[in-house]
């Protein structure tokens, strides 16, 4: 029994990324209580990410653990922890301008930053369904506040209460899910899920199927595959622009882990159905993903649908189940991560943010974001930097050489080919080149003479992107090229990721 | 070292020549210029040094080759290497680097730094793929050059660039997945008979498939090819491309892009898939003289001087294709005479538009008329290079197609014969296009002055070049095909293949 203590204690060490996560959030809450300004309540977030990210490379050595039955701490979760955290900071770095830098009482929005970064580490930890259901709720809650922050114009409120019963009706159906499941075999670890189901006379019965299917559909909304995708650009346009990178990378990335995790761990991938219905959610993912982002003009709009052809593309190197999907799924999510981070960047750093203090009036309130097309007219001439990192962001998500993109769609597809997932296969080739058409649609946009752009009555005085901006959308910049060219070493990293069977 | 070299050079010079233009506006074409005297002056001295290796029948056929680690997952490596026709296309490339950054001198007034990285990049991609002997590597450079080639279209294009850059870039993107997707299944079906992941060139060769499998694959790799090169059923993008690109773009899409593709042909499809490249050989070959015909009898119905030179390109390409699927000494010796030929003549041709059109401002043939008596030396080149195009005896062109034709004789009469009939149709278009351009009166009244010393060097050195490729075509020949001459392991397990 004296053992105890230190297993108690190299559990916490294990688990210090996320308590520090947590104990930051506490520390930005009571710093803003006692001293209203955003400045020193910004920089308390960014050290309190720093720091729980440093932790992370600190108790490395420690190796993959079981803390309790509902989180475990291995590789994976560690990356994709990092992952988060890494993303988080980008998100808070962009807030901070946007939403009125240090005129503005925004301090508010990094507590709820920092609780869904905790809400994802806690998903992509989680190995069993409570901690599932509490890293889910802890993130979308405070989504639901991030979306709807200003709070006196018309479309974020529109969209936070959209994300609201979307969000309440996914977790509706992931709790009943988890019911079906726990009634036909009694437990609630995803590992122990999993060694029930390897017994020989074990399958899912009908309770079980229909609750896998249930979980599926749950994760699907969250994820916006196909069927269940209506909200996303809706939501994406209504929200803040950096609120928006956030959703379309932290919020989908710490659901994709999960759900690799859940697959891989409980066994789920051996169940044909549910399979199948996967890849055909992949397939049609793909296509009205790709041929719906045609149709836009928003900027946001095409965005959204892009990251649900995303998210179709991953899927098909998720379907592979092998070591190699879960390196696959790492990299092009760590890719996505990038470049969704950067897009939004940019679009957040053209936009005029919003700036509503609680004096309220005698600031100038955005009605909405820069995201028509014609906002970017010519921006290749006017901005070239800007528009330069733009390109990067939309050839990466093209999945043109030199970028992530292309090392990402690279190693899907050999997830996939090496699967003989033919058809799926196909279906990406096919929706990647249909998705040329609207990425190069954007950026014939940003090389139009810029004399049109001049003229044109809608464009709107711009605002010039402070120091933090430059300097982060420049990172992920380079961070795209250089990864793009060099994939090895981020490689090396993934090849220790395996979803250790923790029993 | 110097393979490297021979792209790092081009990639650094654009970025160079793109921040030289913040300095000096006028700076960045030197630069541009100065790189791409320095790749070909590189490239001479490479021929140069190996013409003598290359006489003797058994050299072991690599001239040059550099390997580095890349990414060692996947076991791909950063492996060039050039042996005869990837030497003969560099060559092709850096003369007609020079030639684009000439033609540009005065035409790319507006943002020539960029122009000038685009068409720098666009180069290195192209070297990139002439050299790569990894299929990663080779698949990277061969989407690597689309993007500044498509900024180049869509920014200093003509009237309908954006319509022909995005065709242009979704036509080559789409059918490149297609490949990457073959790559891996071949890099997979090697993976499962041997357990080495590798993407090397030399590896793959000889891998173990069953017939149904590498017909797939093989069919992977001819569409991608077959979208470069072009061949019929997929040329849609290149009048269009070809039309809207500035100057320097139609120089380098004609002379460049497009061997792209029938090397890919030469250097892949066969080696690597022998059997089921014999048996789809006939379907190729079919399709080739079908380009043949098609390309010029679309030619002679143009009334837009480049579109009209666009169709020539896919008539002329088609020889190259018929060449190459025939495999045997004399056909693919033909098939890169053709290859470089009709890169300078073509290339040519699209000067003499870019000429005319900045004179005029139109392409259309039907408001030129009678532009000898103003521009006398302009129609002289026109008159010269329209006969090369042609395959009149002498030229470059005729080599090529001549000896395409002496080798398909013995794969199949038949086509041969039907292949043969482009000789009258390509007169008929060429002498076209020399009557409406520049026979007649000068009924539009055009005052326009003649051939700057700058142009006249540019094409002068062109219509040298041709009438040595004409007269003495060894080196070339002697460079090229010795896949054939000397079989390696490749034209071997071809002709075991027909054994069979």
């Amino acid at each position: 029994m004296n053992t105890l203590p230190s297993a108690l204690h190299s559990n916490l060490m294990a688990l210090s990324p996320l308590i520090l996560l947590a104990g930051s959030a506490v520390v930005v809450m009571l710093a803003s209580a006692f001293y209203r300004h955003p400045r020193p309540v910004m920089m308390l977030t960014l050290a309190g990410l720093i720091l729980s990210f440093a932790s992370l490379f600190l108790f490395r050595g420690i190796g993959s653990r079981q803390v309790t039955a509902l989180l475990v701490l291995d590789h994976y979760a560690l990356f994709f922890i990092g992952l988060i955290v890494a993303a988080t900071f980008v998100v808070a770095v962009l807030c901070y301008r946007y939403f009125g830098g240090s005129e503005s009482r925004h301090e508010a929005l990094y507590i709820l930053l920092l609780l869904a970064a905790l809400g994802g580490g806690v998903l992509v930890a989680s190995s069993h369904f409570a901690s599932f259901l509490l890293g889910l709720e802890l993130l979308s809650i405070s989504l639901f506040a991030l979306i709807a922050y200003p709070r006196f114009t018309e479309r974020p409120l529109e969209a936070g209460i959209k994300y609201l019963i979307l969000a309440g009706f996914s977790s509706g159906l992931l709790l009943f899910g988890m019911a079906l499941v726990y009634a036909q075999l009694g437990t609630m670890q995803f590992a122990k899920i999993g060694t029930m189901l390897t017994a020989p006379d074990q399958a899912l019965e009908l309770y079980g199927l229909a609750g896998l299917a249930l979980i599926v559909t749950g994760v699907g909304f969250k994820l916006a595959l196909v069927p269940f995708h209506m909200w996303t650009p809706d939501v994406y346009e209504g929200a803040p622009a950096p609120i928006t990178a956030f959703i379309a990378t932290v919020s989908k990335g710490a659901m994709l882990a999960l759900l690799l995790r859940y697959f891989l761990m409980a066994g789920a991938h051996q169940s044909q159905p549910i399979t199948l219905a996967l890849s055909l959610v992949a397939v049609t993912t793909i296509l009205v993903g790709n041929l719906l982002a045609l149709l836009q003009d928003n900027i946001k709009r095409i965005l959204a649908y892009s990251s649900i052809a995303q998210l179709g593309y991953l899927l098909v190197g998720f379907l592979a189940f092998d070591p190699l999907a879960i390196e696959a799924v790492a990299y092009f999510l760590t890719a996505y991560f990038v470049t969704m981070l950067g897009a939004f960047g940019v679009v957040t750093v053209l936009s005029g943010g919003f700036n509503n203090g609680s004096e309220g009036e005698s600031h100038r309130v955005a009605e909405r974001d820069s995201d028509r097309l014609a906002d970017y007219a010519g921006l290749f001439w006017h901005r070239p930097w800007l528009a330069g990192v733009f390109t990067a962001m939309l050839l990466s998500l093209a999945g043109i050489p030199l970028t992530m993109g292309f090392i990402g769609k690279f190693y899907i597809l050999t997830a996939g080919v090496e699967a003989s997932l033919w058809i799926p296969v196909i279906v990406l080739v096919v929706g990647s080149t249909i998705g040329l058409f609207y990425y190069l649609r954007i950026i014939a946009v940003m090389c139009a003479p810029s004399s049109q752009a001049i003229t044109e009555p809608t464009m709107r005085p711009v605002a010039s992107p402070s120091l933090g901006e430059s300097v982060t959308l420049a990172a992920l910049a380079l961070l795209l090229i250089w990864l793009g060219v060099f994939p090895a070493q981020l490689i090396d990293v993934l090849e220790g990721i395996t979803v250790v069977d923790l029993t | 070292m110097i393979l490297s070299a021979l792209i790092f050079i081009l990639v650094a010079g654009g970025l160079l020549s793109w921040m030289a233009n913040r300095w000096h506006p006028d700076s960045a074409k030197w630069v541009a210029l100065a790189t791409v005297g320095i790749e070909l002056v590189l490239t001479i001295w490479l021929w140069l040094q190996s013409a003598s290796a290359m006489a003797l029948p058994a050299h072991g056929g690599w001239l040059a080759e550099t390997r580095a680690e890349w990414i060692p997952r996947f076991g791909v490596s950063f492996h060039l290497a050039m042996d005869g026709i990837s030497l003969v296309l560099v060559v092709l490339t850096a003369f007609l680097g020079v030639v684009s950054v000439a033609c540009s001198w005065t035409e790319i007034q507006e943002r020539a730094g960029f122009f000038y990285f685009n068409l720098l990049w666009t180069l290195a991609g192209a070297v990139g793929v002439f050299l790569a002997l990894d299929l990663f590597l080779f698949f990277f450079f061969w989407e690597l050059m689309l993007v500044p080639m498509y900024f180049m279209i869509a920014i200093w294009g003509h009237e309908k660039r954006q319509y022909a850059a995005i065709k242009f870039f979704i036509f080559a993107e789409g059918s490149g997945l297609l490949m990457l997707v073959a790559i891996l299944a071949l890099v997979f079906a090697h993976y499962r008979s041997t357990g080495v992941l590798t993407f090397d060139y030399f590896e793959l060769l000889n891998t173990a498939m069953s017939p149904s499998t590498e017909l797939w694959i093989m069919l992977g790799f001819f569409i991608a090819f077959a979208v470069k090169a072009p061949i019929v059923p997929f040329h849609t993008w290149l009048p269009d491309a070809h039309t809207e690109a500035p100057t320097a773009g139609s120089v380098i899409l004609a002379g460049v892009l497009l061997k792209t593709g029938t090397y890919g042909l030469l250097r892949f499809v066969v080696p690597l898939f022998p059997e089921a490249a014999g048996y789809f050989a006939p379907v190729a070959m079919a399709l080739g003289a079908t380009g043949v015909l098609y390309g010029a009898f679309l030619a002679f119905a143009q009334t837009d001087f480049k579109r009209l030179v666009a169709y020539t390109s896919v008539s002329h390409l088609g020889f190259a294709v018929l060449g190459i699927f025939a495999w045997n000494p004399w056909s693919l010796g033909g098939a890169v005479m053709q290859m470089i030929a009709h890169g300078i003549s073509t290339g040519a041709l699209f000067v003499i538009a870019g000429i005319l059109q900045e004179r005029t401002h139109t392409r259309d043939m039907r408001r030129f008329e009678g532009l000898w008596s103003v521009m006398p030396r302009l129609a002289a080149m026109g008159l010269f290079f329209a006969i090369a195009a042609l395959g009149l005896p002498g030229m470059g062109n005729f080599v090529g197609e001549f000896l395409v034709l002496m080798g398909l004789y013995r794969a199949s009469s038949v086509l041969a014969s039907v292949a043969a009939v482009a000789f009258v149709a390509s007169v008929v278009y060429a002498l076209a296009l020399v009557q409406k351009t520049f026979h007649g009166e000068n009924t539009h009244g055009w005052q326009l002055h003649d051939l700057s010393s700058r142009e006249m060097a540019t094409l002068c050195s062109m219509a040298a070049i041709t009438l040595w490729l004409g007269l003495y075509p060894q080196p070339v020949l002697d460079a090229a095909p010795d896949i054939a001459n000397s079989p390696p392991a490749v034209a071997a397990a071809h002709q075991e293949g027909n054994a069979e």
